[in-house]
């Protein structure tokens, strides 16, 4: 029963067919493939490194700065600018640990973080946002506090049909959270353990647009035409309101950096400040801070 | 002879070096959590269930528990319906739907678990949302993604137990008059019980460790759930979501949440291995 | 009141054969919804042209790219450190408490939740040692978790070679390492190849991991430093974003796809290497 081949074929000349050759020079080639990589990353990379340029933060800032990236390399091709999200919190610590050039924050620079430079780009509102379905059409602050405190847990409060609310939050090192916190809720309340909790602008408002019951709140320069956005105390969150300071619900997008690299850095934060970049971000809904 | 020794020595660089990026990993992640855990007490950490990690309260018991009833569940889900389609196709139907079926299963172990949770959101959370109450996004609705995602390795890993119990047993439970069902039942099952203990096993390891589609459906409420319709975060969600800008202690935080997770995977292998080892 | 087995034969029957219908309906379902809702979407514009505006329109060549870059890189670091090791580890040394420690550590690694080695990956390897968002932290951190798979698997596989063969070459005169490359490491090479497609189809799958050390750039990496976004990661945003329904659709088609691709590759590679053998 047992008998012992010799495994693979062993062609005419003594060898196995295709082992022995392949195998070392497999072995060699990988070698050779990991210097080439080492050293290949460590020259091709660094090089590049002068004309690339990372942005990275407020999740609210982003499709902006995408935006704005996109044009920007539209005219300046050989640049390259890579925009990246994870939240106003992460922005500021990237910038802070060099890991972004640029980061990207939609809330005002706490006390340890003043130690990095701010340039202000654009003036954003925060709009509270109810599903199309909901017949609401205005709160006041307080409500609105209450609402996200826990307080008010059901929308027969405002007459309509009972059902309990789903509120919708962003996660804690959200920039727009944050402004959120200051703007609405103050320092007395909080916003209920309860909420339920999404890591970016997009998928609060693709809750929101989805279930009839929910409300959350979100950039206002990302409100389209899948979810209803609630005036304030009376003002309708209008870009106009924003800019003669009757909506009240308003932050600052920052770009941060510990030191602002000459170069592909300035010279497009120049552009964003420029007439054309704020411009554009007036057209996509934003106020800039020329105003 | 020099050449047997040097290649023996880049043989052994290579294994070292593996073995040390792993033990680097190890050491890191106890490294950097351990600190957090005698900051806050193991007591606090593990059994409170406040988690306000920027003002300095550390306790992920409400975590432990989501991820603990999402598990269960979708073990309550996969594990039956896994185990039956394992039995009908290794046992019931012929040779050719088992080879048909295999490359299918590969295929759905191999899709993307964020894939999984789109559907989810798109087709599950609204039909619980509409049917059953509260806002979809929940604990059910994490525990039946999680079951159906790890259906295909539930089903394979048994089927190849299932056929790996000789023909001898089932040909000599038949001549002794039992039924198709009764030689399962009796016979084939508990011969194969080691691989389908393995089997559940591996399932509830990558329900344990399931991140995105989670976050995707299950609501990410920072609460301990009453209902199984109430919204959860597991650990691995926790990790996920606030990965991002944790520094300090609340990064050694979540390090040390996956020191937890680390040694829950240990204990699961550990009983694997005791398992198979004892039949 | 015993029921006749043949009875109870046919409700278990029935009760199986009804849970299998709807576990398979529900298996089925997903493959048929992608396909339908996604395959539409895969042109050749869609796969050349890059992503605009936030990935609303364009393609996804920039994802095809990162991720092979990513999936590459990783695979070309593990290899010759699983596979080297593999072979250290059962033709080196002997059988004691130090293997058996290693294994399970490799095991536990193996098994240990992804995010995990994200975290490590985005501390380490964006901040810490600075190579930020890039190919390279996505690559090591996908490395570092898909060479526990490799090491098992290739320790299996070698493992599995009958000793008969080791002894022949050995009383035929061959030396150790011309036993290994010449007979061992063949006869081994259908299940080491095994577990380095596991790895691939893990790496594709993977998207916590890369969200946090490959980012999310939308322009096709160039460099080894450069971001970029993988297929998963793209679908992902897109997906969890509403940013683009036929779009998200249209890349878990093509990620469906290449899952098909790799599983028949390696099925066949298999075949071709088994042929070898008789």
């Amino acid at each position: 029963m047992s008998k012992i081949y010799i495994y693979p074929k062993i062609n005419h000349s003594g060898f196995p067919a295709y082992t022995n050759f392949r195998s070392i020079s497999f072995f060699l080639a990988l070698l050779i493939l990991w210097g080439l990589l080492a050293c290949a990353a460590v020259g091709c990379g660094r090089d590049k490194a002068a004309q690339n340029l990372c942005v990275a933060g407020s999740t609210s800032v982003q499709p902006f700065a995408e935006k704005l990236a996109e044009e920007y390399m539209r005219q300046h091709p050989q640049a390259r600018i890579d925009v990246q999200g994870g939240g106003s919190s992460a922005g500021i610590y990237a910038a802070q640990q060099g890991a972004a050039d640029l980061g990207a924050s939609s809330r005002e620079l706490v006390k340890k973080e003043k130690d990095l430079q701010e340039f202000p780009i654009a003036y954003d509102g925060i709009a509270i946002i109810v599903n199309k379905q909901n017949p609401l059409a205005n709160l006041s602050l307080g409500q609105i506090r209450q609402i996200f405190q826990g307080r008010i847990t059901d929308w027969q409060a405002f007459n309509l049909k009972p059902h309990p609310i789903d509120i919708i939050t962003r996660e804690e090192g959200s920039g727009t959270r944050n402004a959120f916190e200051e703007l609405v809720m103050g320092k007395q309340t909080e916003i209920t353990p309860e909420a339920l909790v999404q890591d970016s602008n997009g998928s609060v408002r693709e809750i929101v647009a989805n279930d009839p019951y929910a409300i959350g709140y979100i950039s206002m320069g990302l409100v389209d035409r899948r979810v209803k956005a609630l005036s304030v105390d009376g003002v309708a969150p209008t870009r106009d309101n924003v800019k003669n300071h009757t909506y009240k619900l308003v932050r600052r997008f920052l770009l941060v950096a510990r030191d602002l690299k000459p170069g592909l850095c300035t010279s497009f934060l120049n552009y964003i400040l420029s007439p054309e970049g704020q411009s554009l971000l007036e057209t996509e809904g934003l106020v800039g801070v020329g105003d | 002879m020099k050449k047997e020794l040097f290649i023996e020595r880049i043989l052994l660089f290579l294994a070292l070096s593996s073995i040390g990026s792993l033990l680097l990993i190890t050491v890191f992640i106890f490294w950097e959590g351990v600190p957090l855990i005698t900051h806050t007490g193991l007591k606090n950490f593990l059994l409170s269930s406040h988690w306000a990690p920027t003002r300095g309260h550390f306790g992920i018991l409400a975590m432990i528990i989501s991820s603990i009833f999402v598990t269960l569940g979708a073990m309550v889900l996969g594990v039956p319906l896994g185990l039956a389609c394992a039995i009908v196709l290794a046992e019931f139907s012929p040779e050719r739907v088992k080879t048909l079926l295999k490359p299918t299963l590969e295929l759905l172990a191999g899709i993307p678990s964020v894939v999984y949770g789109f559907l989810g959101v798109v087709w599950l959370v609204p039909l619980i949302r509409d049917y059953l109450g509260g806002p979809g996004l929940s604990l059910l609705a994490g525990a039946i993604i999680l079951g159906i995602m790890i259906l295909p390795t539930v089903i394979s890993i048994s089927i190849d137990a299932l056929s790996a119990v000789p023909d001898l047993y089932r040909d000599g439970s038949i001549a002794l008059g039992a039924t198709n069902w009764q030689t399962v039942r009796r016979v084939v099952l508990p011969a194969a019980s080691s691989g389908i203990i393995t089997a559940v096993i591996l399932g509830m390891g990558r329900a344990i460790g399931e991140t995105m589609a989670v976050i995707m459906v299950a609501g990410n409420a920072l609460k301990i759930p009453t209902s199984i319709l109430d919204p959860v975060r597991t650990l691995t969600s926790n990790i996920a979501l606030e990965l991002g800008y944790a520094t300090g202690r609340h990064r050694e935080a979540l390090f040390a949440t996956g020191i937890v997770l680390f040694i829950i995977i240990m204990i699961l292998n550990l009983t694997a291995t005791a398992i198979t080892r004892r039949r | 009141m015993r029921i006749d087995p043949r009875i109870s034969q046919g409700i278990m029957k029935a009760l199986l054969w009804a849970l299998t219908g709807f576990t398979l309906f529900i298996l089925v379902f997903i493959i048929v919804t992608i396909s339908i809702k996604g395959l539409p979407q895969v042109t050749a514009s869609f796969l050349l042209k890059e992503p605009l505006d936030m990935g609303r329109s364009g393609g996804i060549f920039s994802t095809i790219v990162a991720t092979a870059y990513v999936t590459i890189l990783a695979i070309l670091l593990a290899s010759p450190l699983g596979v080297g090791s593999a072979i250290y580890l059962t033709e080196y040394t002997r059988e004691g408490w130090i293997t058996r420690i290693i294994r399970f550590g490799a095991e536990c690694l193996a098994g240990v939740p992804s995010i995990i080695l994200g975290l490590f990956g985005f501390v380490l390897f964006v901040m810490k040692l600075g190579f930020g968002w890039s190919i390279l932290s996505g690559g090591l951190t996908l490395a570092v978790m898909v060479l526990p798979i490799i090491i098992r698997t290739s320790e299996e596989a070698i493992k599995a070679v009958p000793q008969e063969y080791r002894l022949v070459c050995y009383s035929l005169g061959l030396s150790k390492w011309q036993t290994i490359t010449r007979i061992v490491l063949p006869s081994a090479l259908p299940g080491i190849s095994t577990g380095i497609m596991l790895s691939v189809g893990r790496s594709l799958g993977e998207t916590a991991v890369l969200l946090f050390t490959a980012g999310a750039a939308l322009r096709t990496p160039v460099s080894l430093f450069d971001s970029g976004r993988t297929m998963a990661v793209h679908f992902y945003i897109l997906a969890r974003e509403g940013i683009s329904m036929p779009n998200a659709y249209g890349t878990a088609a093509i990620l469906m796809i290449s899952i098909l691709l790799i599983n028949v590759v390696a099925y066949s590679l298999m075949q071709h290497l088994m042929k070898r053998y008789s």
